[in-house]
């Protein structure tokens, strides 16, 4: 081996040309957002197999005791609003893994009116359905307001990590290099927004087949 | 390399590279005392032995609920207590030995012991740690204290409905149940992520998957199955709670709900659970064969595989809980033939440490005698779950003593003994002494006639028709005998546990000082000092083997790494990071958080809202707002010195 090839790899062993060499990964935060957002959904998937549940083992029509069908209008439009609410985020966090605050101030700060837009109008349902049935009318209806009111509850915190996001932006803590808290708001978010198809093909959608 | 290399003077390497760079890795990690200290730490260690300490505590009362019991049952037409009482104190000895110690004593040991095996100084998210252990304290608490006032849990430990519905428990006996089971899922929950993280992206460089030790898998799958398994548990109390308090119908049949579904929804956790508790012991168990065996373990993939395969079929075996409930056959039928299947890997597990016995040169010592103690009673515990899967058999004896037999062979031999075992084996490395042979000796032997002579009569008062959970009974049953001879059984087993509790006791006060590596174990923990720095290890090695002690490569990287500053890693407060799969290193180091007040105020502040929450004094939930504040202080996005990772080409630079 000659003196040249021994000083080509010697400078590609040195620790400075290994550390930028080196696989970045995952880090282990992104790893327990993953997880948390795991149990959460399995949570939900209890909840949804609990309404099918007890739908399969109710006699009669379903809803039961005359409680109509839900309506989808208003369902609808509440879907189309959380689910673009994903796309702001997704371009938020975009926009800082570039070192763009700005774009990242905008992206949160429009993901959190059409998320608060989503809650505002699930309080407007909840007003016309709590007309109709309450949480104590049978056990469709102690299903149906636990359902979506604790994805509500979801939103809500989903909506405060965005504010607390839009803060910590505002005061310049997310930049080029530090933005993992990003992501893990967006993954968290993201995550809401799938959730709540689920819901909406299994108490709006479904009693309509 | 697999068998144990007889010269010891490698071991020593560990040692040499403490003696090198200790002092500097003490200005980074320093060890704190005062009462501030003992509140804000996030110290893995100290949380492990807390966890184990306050586990034992928990133990030894609802043990004590269980000898009230037992020395009621002693004959016909005891009357010591009312049957009130008996009823919480049934109830509160199942649910505290399942909630309360097993699974928080396992914890305590996987706290302690996973990132020390894996190289590392801390668990990858240290104040969640710690808030874990606070919640899971206080809830012990709530359970235990509940009895004070009358209000423990009375409706057995799987809490059917509608028994522990509103109309037929009133009081806050069951909502002390639903929420202090809500309220500790938090804690298990956060661990249980806590763990899987860690064991992901914690290892030391070198430790591809296949060369992580069988405990922290066994850790791992277990945390897995918390995942998936705790959100039935918790929706299915949330219900229970809301029906009770705010009268909801989740479980109400007069109001279209279903009893059922309760049912369903607990035992789709309460089955994997049996699991989550024992795993981890097995893990232990996975630990201690290698070393007294003086050999890496038989079949290393193998029991690998089957234990997680335990933890995925473990999720399909439920309703053999619920055969005598009136459920279509077809879905006994499918049930039985899962819970048949599952004895599987449960047996490749047992063959793996029989082979691992045969194999290496056995040396029987305290810790392994207990081994072969569990050994004896899981297999009987199994061949009565072999039993049950069998649906005419499950039929005729459910709800009766055999059951009660059955899974008290289960758990407290097949998890109870290991935790003895695994306190007899990583004493040295808890505290820095050693304990008394011939008090461990007498320890083991007293407890194992004591479980005998207590649990297996249950199996023929069960045959003979006596029901679990019963206050009294006449005399002209033919279950008199049976009975006494239990009630010796549980005095002598609580002779027995009391000198396992004294031999630890005098180990403390007058034991032996212990050396770093008193067994010639094969795994990381034993390169730590006993007990270990704040810093876990001088060094953080390279992992060329799954026995990392026995092999001399991985040993060398101690000494090697004495000049690397980035194995030393003294300059900054943080671990490394590698790969999910094969270990390699990754950029840059986590930056690891100082001690923080914040854990315990989280906490706190959650106890406060589920106590408010409890007697109905809803305003006080306000109390949460404490720990949202809390929250919030805790992950501001502070400035740090350690650039973090993800900048496309940008991060670990400066």
């Amino acid at each position: 081996m000659n003196a040249v090839d021994m000083r080509s790899v010697s400078r590609a062993t040195e620790p400075e040309a290994l550390a930028t060499e080196r696989p970045r990964g995952r880090t282990p935060a992104w790893w327990g957002m993953v997880l948390l957002i795991t149990t959460e959904v399995v949570l939900f998937a209890v909840l949804l197999a609990s309404y099918f549940f007890v739908q399969f083992t109710t006699e009669g029509p379903w809803p039961p005791g005359g409680i109509r069908t839900p309506e989808l209008r208003l369902p609808l439009i509440m879907t189309v609003l959380l689910l673009s609410s994903s796309a702001p985020m997704a371009w938020a966090d975009r926009a800082i893994r570039r070192g763009y605050q700005g774009q990242l101030a905008a992206g949160l700060a429009l993901a959190l009116l059409l998320g608060a837009a989503f809650l505002t109008l699930q309080g407007i349902e909840y007003d016309t359905k709590l007309a109709e049935f309450t949480w104590t009318s049978y056990a469709y209806g102690s299903l149906f307001y636990a359902i979506t009111g604790f994805h509500g509850f979801h939103v809500a915190a989903g909506l405060f990590m965005i504010g607390f996001t839009l803060v910590g932006t505002l005061r310049g803590r997310y930049t080029y290099e530090r933005h993992e808290r990003v992501r893990q708001v967006a993954f968290y978010w993201h995550a809401i927004d799938g959730l709540w198809i689920l819901i909406l093909s299994s108490l709006y959608l479904s009693p309509h087949v | 390399m697999t068998v144990k290399p007889d010269t010891t003077t490698a071991a020593s390497a560990p040692r040499a590279a403490d003696d090198a760079v200790g002092e500097r890795l003490s200005e980074t990690w320093p060890e704190e005392h005062g009462l501030w200290a003992w509140f804000t730490t996030v110290d893995h260690k100290k949380i492990g032995r807390r966890y184990m300490v306050t586990a034992a505590a928990y133990f030894v009362l609802a043990g004590v609920a269980a000898l009230v019991m037992r020395t009621q049952l002693a004959g016909p037409n005891g009357d010591v207590v009312d049957p009130e009482l008996f009823d919480q104190l049934f109830s509160l000895h199942g649910t505290a030995m399942i909630f309360l110690f097993a699974t928080p004593m396992l914890f305590g040991f996987g706290n302690f012991l996973v990132p020390l095996m894996l190289g590392t100084r801390d668990m990858a998210f240290p104040r969640l740690n710690a808030f874990g252990y606070w919640v899971f304290a206080a809830a012990g608490i709530l359970m235990f204290g509940s009895l004070l006032f009358e209000a423990a849990p009375n409706a057995g430990w799987f809490a059917y409905v509608p028994l522990s519905g509103s109309d037929h428990s009133p009081g806050y006996n069951l909502d002390v149940y639903t929420l202090g089971l809500l309220f500790l899922g938090v804690s298990t929950t956060a661990g249980a992520i806590n763990f899987i993280v860690t064991a992901l992206k914690l290892r030391a460089p070198g430790m591809s998957l296949n060369r992580v030790p069988v405990f922290v898998w066994a850790i791992v799958v277990t945390s897995f199955m918390v995942i998936f398994a705790l959100p039935p548990l918790n929706v299915a109390n949330a219900m229970l709670f809301l029906d009770r308090r705010f009268g909801t119908n989740f479980f109400d049949t007069a109001e279209g709900g279903d009893a059922v579904l309760w049912q369903h929804l607990f035992w789709l956790f309460g089955h994997p659970d049996v699991y989550i508790i024992v795993l981890p012991a097995l893990g232990i168990v996975s630990a201690i064969v290698p070393t007294f065996s003086r050999r890496a373990i038989a079949a290393y993939p193998l029991i690998v595989l089957a234990t997680v395969a335990t933890g995925i079929i473990s999720f399909g075996v439920w309703v053999h809980h619920m055969f005598a409930v009136g459920l279509p056959d077809l879905s006994l039928t499918f049930f039985s033939a899962a819970s048949l299947i599952i004895t599987v890997p449960a047996g490749i597990q047992v063959f793996c440490w029989l082979g691992t016995m045969l194999m290496g040169r056995l040396v029987l010592n305290v810790a392994m005698l207990w081994v072969l103690g569990f050994i004896v009673l899981f297999v009987l515990g199994g061949v009565t779950g072999v039993m049950f899967a069998i649906v005419p058999f499950d039929q005729q004896t459910t709800d009766s003593y055999f059951v009660v037999a059955h899974f008290h062979y289960v758990l407290f031999g097949g998890a109870v003994f290991p935790i003895i075992a695994g306190l007899f084996y990583w004493w040295p490395k808890f505290t820095g002494r050693m304990t008394s042979r011939r008090g461990g000796l007498w320890s083991f032997w007293l407890t194992f006639a004591g479980f005998n002579l207590a649990f297996f009569p249950m199996h023929i008062s069960g045959l003979l028709g006596m029901p679990r959970r019963i206050y009294v009974y006449p005399g002209d049953t033919g279950w008199t005998v049976w009975n006494l001879l239990s009630t010796l059984g549980a005095y002598l087993l609580t002779v027995g546990l009391l000198v396992t509790l004294g031999t630890l006791v005098h180990s403390l006060r007058r034991g032996e000082r212990a050396t770093d590596d008193p067994w010639g174990g094969e795994t990381l923990e034993w390169a730590a000092t006993s007990p270990p720095k704040v810093y876990n290890l001088p060094v953080i090695p390279t992992a060329h083997s799954l026995t990392p002690m026995w092999d001399e490569r991985s040993l060398a990287s101690f000494t090697d790494g004495i000049a690397d500053d980035e194995r030393v890693l003294a300059h900054q407060h943080a671990v490394l990071r590698t790969s999910e799969l094969d270990g390699r290193l990754e950029h840059p180091p986590l930056e690891m958080p100082e001690d923080s007040p914040l854990p315990l105020v989280v906490a706190a502040s959650l106890f406060a809202g589920t106590l408010a929450l409890l007697l109905g004094w809803y305003e006080g939930t306000l109390v949460l707002l404490v720990a949202v504040a809390a929250l919030c202080w805790w992950l501001w996005p502070h400035r740090s010195p350690i650039p973090e990772d993800g900048a496309d080409g940008g991060g670990g630079q400066t």
